[in-house]
């Protein structure tokens, strides 16, 4: 069987150090996305524990897949987390989930535990969709932008052209920047035609260094135009599997002229974070 | 706040705006749209507090430059049935 | 007189030759990366089927996406131009014509001398034209000639959700581990392609007789999905990819 190259590597994480068996609050958040899923657990508001995989053709098995995979190894088991909010493209399909959210909302919220109280602007960019999210001081959002339907600019078009290179995708960004100068970027903004435009430039002698750059250049411009829809205000950060691609994110820096903040923290799992606190919020309201 | 609907792609923008700060949640524009493009939803993205707004169905949120395009003929268009319904004008279409 | 047209595709370049009124004889050759030579290859291989040389053509008119690559055109015709003038000259009551390429999808109005009164396209995604069904082909394992029929065997209709070329892709791998019968899955795919289609054409207005051209057309179980959609019958010409030459060189004839 070939080498797929479009599989990014599936993880899980917990914090040692904590005994969730002394939590007063234990909650969690599963984004359940087309392409990925997230669990996070949190005990009173602190990571303790998360996991982030491929999203198999079954929703419901995914998310509890991806709670599964969070609570390996830790002894805790599902009932001991006391309220869950399922958030993203499959949040109803969470079984086990108190409340559905939307990512929106999700977002902003983690965005805003992960960068801090300064960030104004987060652009999600995951496997199907990408958003740009202003939210206040708080996480609360507000103005945002869905883009939903087109597959350039977003994890999916990405893979595609790791498939088409025979790239591994952890290696495109760095790949991208081995060349002289910056090409032009590809002109096609749908990947089905920039796939065409591609082969035919390999074919003419580009290296894939240089293909990667002219894709994660058009890349980069594309969202760049969908951020200026709802303009880029300071702080910039960037969420989603892509954040993790140097290729387009240094480009869309030049761009939007603003170094995005970093965080310590998966920019895959922003989603499940922000669940995860409304699930906090949630279960201490009820308590009230 | 500013909920912003749609999609660019290949062939163009197509955005449906709706202003949650002045949308009162009377529901018109969702009777007046032909094509159930537009529904009343929850008030998502402020979870805490709630009330209903109006919003792009999640069905036309991919598709909206073919759901609305039979209201956007090429030659003698008129008023969108979606804005002439709304009297806080919180809707707008980018296209 | 004789004169000639030839259409620069996205995937097909087309050349077709007329002598009179008539057509004496046409090519086809896959554009490829190289569109100027296509151009020429197609070119000869008309000459050659008419058994005639390039000076025995008075007049060369190009259309196409890639129509400035044939250096050999005396002049060129937009392809809503040359689309418009085939169509009506084939089918003189047709004042609506559907033409959808490999790469675009175009909605004409257009009047009985041929002339171009309004038009919409769906361009620059796959989701709107021949790529569509290409891509869906190769997901389905299914040679692109054989989609039709297969769609026609269809007993159910399944909705398709994605709007994109590429997730409509990762949908169809998903309904085949679901066991959905694939004739089900093609008629999706022609339903989805359908209805992007016939919303652009309802932008220009729907006047009859509506005509169905461009390569696409070949495509039985496209067709039927159309005419469901629509809610009415199409004149759909024999060699449909050919509207556009056709209409190139009547516009040869007539600009010489």
């Amino acid at each position: 069987m070939s080498q797929e190259y479009w599989r990014w590597k599936e993880y899980n994480w917990r914090d040692e150090k904590i005994d969730w068996k002394e939590a007063e609050t234990i909650t969690a958040g599963v984004d359940v996305g087309s392409v990925s899923s997230q669990t996070v657990v949190m005990t009173d508001g602190k990571l303790f524990a998360y996991s982030n995989m491929r999203t198999g053709s079954d929703s419901p098995d995914s998310a509890r897949k991806a709670m599964d995979w969070a609570l390996e190894g830790t002894g805790m088991k599902l009932e001991a987390i006391k309220y869950v909010v399922g958030t993203g493209y499959g949040r109803v399909n969470v079984p086990f989930a108190q409340k559905a959210i939307t990512e929106i909302a999700c977002h902003a919220r983690g965005g805003n535990m992960m960068y801090g109280p300064t960030v104004r602007t987060i652009l999600d960019m995951g496997g199907q969709d990408c958003k740009a999210i202003h939210c206040d001081e708080r996480g609360k959002v507000t103005n945002f932008l869905m883009n939903d339907k087109c597959a350039a600019g977003t994890g999916r078009g990405m893979e595609v052209f790791a498939d088409l290179l025979a790239v591994p995708i952890e290696d495109v960004g760095e790949l991208s920047f081995e060349v002289d100068e910056e090409p032009e970027p590809v002109s096609s903004t749908c990947v089905v035609f920039a796939k065409s435009e591609a082969t035919a430039l390999l074919r003419q002698g580009w290296p894939k260094s240089k293909v990667l750059a002219a894709y994660c250049s058009a890349m980069a411009h594309r969202v760049f135009t969908l951020l200026e829809r709802i303009g880029v205000e300071k702080d910039f950060a960037i969420t989603g599997g892509i954040a993790k691609n140097a290729g387009v994110v240094r480009r869309l820096e030049k761009e939007v002229d603003m170094k995005p903040l970093t965080s310590n923290y998966d920019t895959q799992i922003a989603g499940a974070i922000g669940a995860a606190l409304f699930a906090k919020a949630l279960l201490e309201k009820s308590r009230k | 706040m500013l909920a912003n609907y749609g999609y660019k792609d290949g062939s163009g923008d197509y955005f449906i705006t709706i202003d949650t700060g002045k949308c009162d949640g009377c529901g018109e524009c969702i009777s007046a749209c032909p094509y159930g493009v537009l529904e009343m939803v929850e008030n998502e993205f402020d979870p805490l507090e709630g009330g209903e707004i109006a919003a792009v169905s999640e069905e036309h949120r991919k598709k909206i430059k073919y759901s609305c395009a039979p209201c956007k003929p090429t030659s003698g268009r008129e008023k969108l049935p979606c804005i002439s319904a709304c009297e806080p004008n919180a809707i707008t279409h980018s296209w | 007189m004789i004169t000639a047209g030839i259409d620069c595709g996205a995937k097909n370049t087309k050349v077709v030759i007329r002598r009179d009124g008539e057509v004496i004889a046409k090519s086809l050759v896959l554009s490829g990366f190289d569109q100027k030579a296509a151009a020429g290859e197609a070119l000869e291989m008309a000459l050659k089927e008419a058994n005639l040389s390039k000076k025995d053509i008075e007049h060369i008119t190009a259309t196409g996406v890639g129509m400035k690559e044939a250096p050999f055109a005396d002049d060129t015709i937009t392809e809503v131009g040359s689309v418009a003038k085939g169509t009506v000259f084939l089918f003189p009551n047709a004042r609506t014509v559907i033409d959808v390429g490999a790469e675009e999808g175009r909605a004409i109005r257009a009047d009985g001398t041929g002339k171009v009164i309004d038009f919409a396209i769906n361009e620059k995604c796959a989701a709107g034209a021949g790529a569509f069904t290409e891509a869906m082909a190769r997901a389905l394992e299914v040679p692109l000639e054989k989609m039709g029929e297969f769609s026609l065997k269809s007993q159910n209709a399944v909705p398709m959700n994605a709007q994109c070329a590429i997730f409509a892709e990762s949908e169809v791998v998903s309904l085949i581990h679901a066991k959905t019968p694939k004739e089900d899955i093609v008629r999706a795919v022609h339903d989805a392609i359908a209805s992007r289609i016939t919303s652009m054409v309802r932008r220009v207005g729907i006047e009859k007789e509506v005509a169905l051209v461009g390569g696409v057309a070949r495509n039985v179980g496209f067709v039927k999905s159309m005419k469901d959609d629509l809610e009415l019958e199409m004149l759909i010409p024999e060699d449909p990819e050919f509207v556009g030459a056709l209409g190139a060189a009547i516009a040869a004839a007539e600009n010489r």
